[in-house]
């Protein structure tokens, strides 16, 4: 018995099906889920990918948030549906108001790709079981509107909530506010951040390291109790 | 509207004498008679449009073509060539059932007048190439090449130029894996965008540009069509048929990379399910190319209705439609009972796809506009049958006077402490210094099938998951050596991309090229094509790599000074495991470092005579060929049977260059000392050919010198992998710190 994790293709998504591939490569079953559909297959839990859906015209993330699929994963997302926005699907969870703040172009205006250390500040969540603590980690980035921003009233509730996730150590690659690369909601069951973890998952392929499995491994330990 | 009558054949046969403006549409007097004499009579100015820019230098290839026929005639047998030049992309079989598909081409001109939109839009065009063949598009490499790093336009072009590369290729998915960055004030004002991509399919699902079997549907689908890319048929417009519309088109196509991204997937979707027939990407010369293409490669004619064209700009005319370059759209041909499903295909990725047309069991291509016939010719004299020149061309006479122009005589460094100051300049002159600000601004993490990218040596793509075959890709030129000597200069290019991929583990099995050169009117421009072409020629024959297919760029001049001439050889590779490739960076302290290979005093068209005095004259690297493939040889053995645990090609900027690079790439130092008989400029600095530098692990070095030795290899071992710092024994040491500084912040300071 392994647990069935969806993976939203909408048009312009780029990393689905490397989020297929990394979900099989911790042992979950992954499953296509299509942006036009509002069925999610009786999936146990979905993953946004990262992309450009629908160009990033507009703003990104703005558009795919209308999708017939997320009116179904946002309602299930509140009654407790594990959620993970990686990247662009980050900046659909923000759009869709699963998670507080926005995304702003680069401060430095350019798309920017390279292998970023991160610490992690909740392991908590329902995808970050099998990380620890003040653990710190490499994994890909790759974006041009990575810049996390929020009021300050909502960064300091973050804080206090110990909602922020994930914080970029040694360079803050994008102008994110606080360091923030990755927050989760209340309940803990929907994350997203901009690096990549589906590129951090083979010691040979991107980024040489597998820092970013255990995303992967810890839905799966919380969904089957393995 | 128009208000002149509709220029159909029929009134185009009855009125002879009406004048076209072929002159403004770029075509020779005899062109434009020839033409007339194909058809019997002058053409509509639909097929005047047709004609003008098939019969382009850009679309038929006339001034290249005597030449590049060399590319066919002197062919290696390859078993690996499951198709050669002349289809969208070439085809090479990597194993396991896999084919790959890559191409080298160039968007020059555009990206001069719009860095951005030019630069992506080269991404556009070739990726397409690579979807028309059947396959899907797994990475991308960028050879580029600026005018000077410090000039104030190059901050104008670069920095667009590789948002632009960005820009469309991390929308569309493809990780950018490889490429160069050369800055060289002969190209101020013609810079050389050039865009390569590989894809990756099964044989059986290989595709043509033809439309055979007559009935089937020609589906024209992508974006909408607009006035965006007409060159000359605005002036066609204007002057012949309706001045009262808007008259100024951009003549650089705008890019969308989202609806490519819906373009690729839509396609293989309809190739998965086995529904095209023959397809043929619109680019160059748009809708007239695709036509035109795809009926004369096919068995029959081929009929359209251009009305049927979905279009952006409802004002335009039957002759801008065809000339059209609007981004994003595809021709494909499908049998009539498949066609619904395909349109169904393309309307769930929201692709707007429309029949335009059919087959014919005739040998016409007859297009027709509101009811009128206004085009009738044989596609075969609009596609294949252009005009071929024989341009003359001359050794210039100043070729003599380069030659003898000796870099082995310039001053050379007297003592270390100018030595190790002419090393840190060369590693942080901007084409020796470190490309990381511009390659971070690419994604190669995408798909997740990464193994190599910039800076390594060869760009690697795993394309099984399960066996770890993979594929490398490499390009490489060397302007400067092709300007002291054509012929010599192409071979070089290709020597080097062959040894990048072979030094990562992988065996080179087929060249594309790229060909960017100056005025073909000007007769020493024709001799240095002419020469590069017969080197690329007799090298291919020789190592064994056919060339699959390309690409020539000419007119790359700012009145009378043209660019050097520079050949862009990209070489693909196969290697049987992912897992066995060999990276740049020294991995472990301790292990030996040998120089493999012949290293003689050859500093013509060398970086440090760039570099140190400013200088282009003498003779380029010696080319053995032979020694090449041997090379090659041990570098793929010693990979698969893990003697080596990294290995760095030498090529500009000598081994210093390459001992700095793989120093600062795994973060630990080398101790280095001058084998006897060499001193030590020679030893830091020569770009003498053949020749690599490998890191083997203590326990491999007799087994490694035996292998070199047994196949004759000269092999010299030149010091160990040690430290925090680069150390030439009795010399001088700098610090890996004060090296990184110098190789990394060169390029930010000048471009950021």
């Amino acid at each position: 018995m392994t647990a069935r994790i969806g993976v939203v293709t909408f048009p312009g998504s780029l990393d689905d099906r490397d989020t297929q591939r990394a979900i099989r490569l911790a042992g979950a079953e992954p499953v296509a889920l299509w942006h036009k559909d509002k069925d999610l297959k009786q999936v146990d839990a979905v993953v946004l990918p990262g992309g450009f859906s629908y160009g990033d015209y507009l703003r990104a993330g703005a558009i795919s948030r209308f999708s017939p699929v997320m009116g179904t994963v946002i309602e299930q997302a509140k009654s407790g549906l594990p959620v993970l926005g990686i990247c662009n699907g980050f900046q659909v969870l923000t759009e869709a108001h699963l998670l507080p703040g926005a995304m702003l172009g680069n401060d430095h205006l350019h798309f920017i790709c390279r292998d970023q250390k991160l610490r992690v500040e909740n392991a908590e969540t329902s995808w970050t079981g099998d990380y620890a603590v003040g653990q710190e980690i490499h994994i890909p980035l790759k974006n041009m509107d990575g810049r996390y921003v929020a009021d300050e009233y909502t960064l300091d509730k973050l804080e206090a909530e110990g909602r922020v996730a994930f914080r970029y150590v040694d360079f803050n690659p994008n102008g994110s506010l606080r360091d923030i690369a990755g927050i989760t909601n209340e309940a803990g069951n929907v994350v997203g951040l901009m690096p990549h973890p589906e590129h951090a998952v083979e010691p040979l392929i991107g980024s040489g390291r597998t820092d970013g499995l255990p995303f992967f491994t810890s839905i799966l330990k919380k969904l089957v109790g393995a | 509207m128009s208000r002149t009558p509709l220029d159909t054949v029929e009134h185009a046969a009855a009125t002879p004498d009406v004048e076209l403006p072929w002159a403004e549409l770029g075509l020779k007097k005899d062109e434009y008679e020839r033409i007339v004499e194909i058809l019997g009579r002058r053409p509509t100015g639909a097929e005047l449009a047709m004609y003008s820019v098939m019969w382009s230098e850009h679309c038929s290839y006339k001034s290249s073509k005597v030449h590049l026929r060399q590319f066919g005639e002197k062919a290696p047998q390859s078993d690996a060539l499951l198709v050669g030049i002349g289809e969208n992309a070439g085809v090479v079989d990597v194993g396991q059932g896999y084919a790959v598909t890559f191409k080298v081409e160039s968007h020059n001109h555009p990206s001069y007048v719009e860095p951005y939109q030019g630069a992506a839009t080269g991404v556009g065009g070739i990726v397409r190439d690579i979807i028309a063949m059947g396959a899907r598009p797994v990475a991308v490499v960028d050879p580029l090449r600026f005018g000077a790093a410090d000039h104030p336009d190059t901050k104008r072009v670069l920095p667009g130029v590789v948002a632009g590369i960005g820009g469309y290729g991390n929308c569309l998915g493809l990780p950018n894996i490889g490429g160069e960055v050369v800055f060289d004030a002969c190209y101020q004002g013609n810079p050389l965008v050039n865009a390569g991509a590989i894809g990756v399919m099964r044989h059986e699902d290989i595709h043509l540009a033809k439309a055979s079997g007559a009935g089937n549907k020609v589906v024209l689908y992508g974006a909408r069509t607009g006035g965006d890319g007409i060159g000359g048929a605005s002036i066609l417009a204007s002057e012949t048929f309706d001045d009262a519309k808007p008259s100024k088109r951009p003549a650089v196509q705008v890019g969308d990379p989202f609806q490519e991204k819906l373009l690729i997937e839509c396609t293989l979707e309809a190739f998965k399910e086995k529904l095209v027939v023959g397809i043929q990407d619109l680019g160059a010369a748009g809708l007239s190319c695709a036509t035109s293409e795809l009926a004369s490669n096919g068995s029959g004619g081929m009929r359209v209705t251009l009305d049927d064209v979905p279009l952006r700009d409802s004002t335009l005319s039957p002759e801008e439609i065809l000339m059209s370059e609007s981004q994003e759209r595809m021709c494909a041909v499908v049998e009539p009972e498949k066609v619904d499903r395909f349109l169904e295909i393309c309307e769930k990725w929201d692709v707007i796809a429309t029949v335009i047309g059919e087959v014919t069991d005739g040998d016409r291509l007859e297009i027709y506009w509101h009811g009128g016939k206004i085009v009738d010719v044989d596609p075969r004299t609009v596609a294949h049958e252009g005009p071929v020149y024989e341009r003359p061309y001359a050794r210039p006479e100043w070729q003599d006077a380069l030659q003898a122009d000796d870099a082995n005589k310039l001053p050379r460094p007297e003592t270390s402490e100018e030595l190790k100051d002419q090393v840190l300049k060369l590693v942080s002159s901007p084409n020796q210094a470190s490309k990381k600000w511009i390659t971070s601004q690419y994604d190669h993490f995408v798909q997740g099938n990464t193994v190599l990218a910039q800076p390594e040596d060869s760009g690697m793509i795993r394309v099984d998951e399960e066996s770890g075959l993979g594929v490398a890709i490499a390009t490489d030129g060397n302007g400067r050596y092709a300007k002291l000597d054509p012929y010599a200069g192409a071979q070089l290019a290709l020597a080097e991309a062959y040894r990048n991929v072979a030094t990562t583990g992988a065996k080179p099995l087929a060249v594309s090229d790229c060909l960017n050169f100056g005025s073909p009117e000007d007769p020493a421009v024709m001799w240095q094509f002419a020469e590069a072409v017969r080197g690329l020629a007799d090298a291919c024959l020789q190592l064994g790599t056919p060339v699959t297919g390309g690409n020539v760029s000419l007119y790359n001049q700012t009145g009378e000074a043209a660019i050097h001439p520079t050949p862009v050889v990209a070489v693909l590779g196969v290697i049987d495991d992912v897992a066995r490739r060999t990276p740049v960076a020294f991995q472990e302290e301790g292990q030996l470092l040998y120089l493999l290979g012949d290293t003689r005093e050859e500093f013509g068209g060398s970086a440090w005579s760039q570099l140190v005095h400013d200088h282009l004259g003498g003779l380029p690297p010696q080319v053995d060929l032979e020694r090449e493939r041997l090379l090659g040889e041990i570098l793929i053995s010693a990979s698969r049977d893990g003697m080596i645990d990294s290995a760095h090609d030498l090529s500009d900027g000598g081994l210093i260059q390459a001992v700095v690079e793989s120093s600062l790439l795994g973060g630990k130092g080398a101790r280095l000392v001058v084998p006897d008989g060499f001193d030590a400029f020679t030893f830091l600095f020569s770009e003498s050919a053949g020749r690599a530098l490998v890191a083997v692990p203590r326990s491999e070095e007799v087994r490694f010198n035996d292998m070199c030795g047994a196949r004759g290899l000269p092999v010299a071992r030149i010091g160990v992998v040690d430290g925090d710092a680069i150390e030439l024994q009795g010399e001088f040491a700098l610090s890996l710190e004060e090296l990184r500084k110098a190789h990394e912040e060169t390029i930010p300071a000048l471009l950021a």
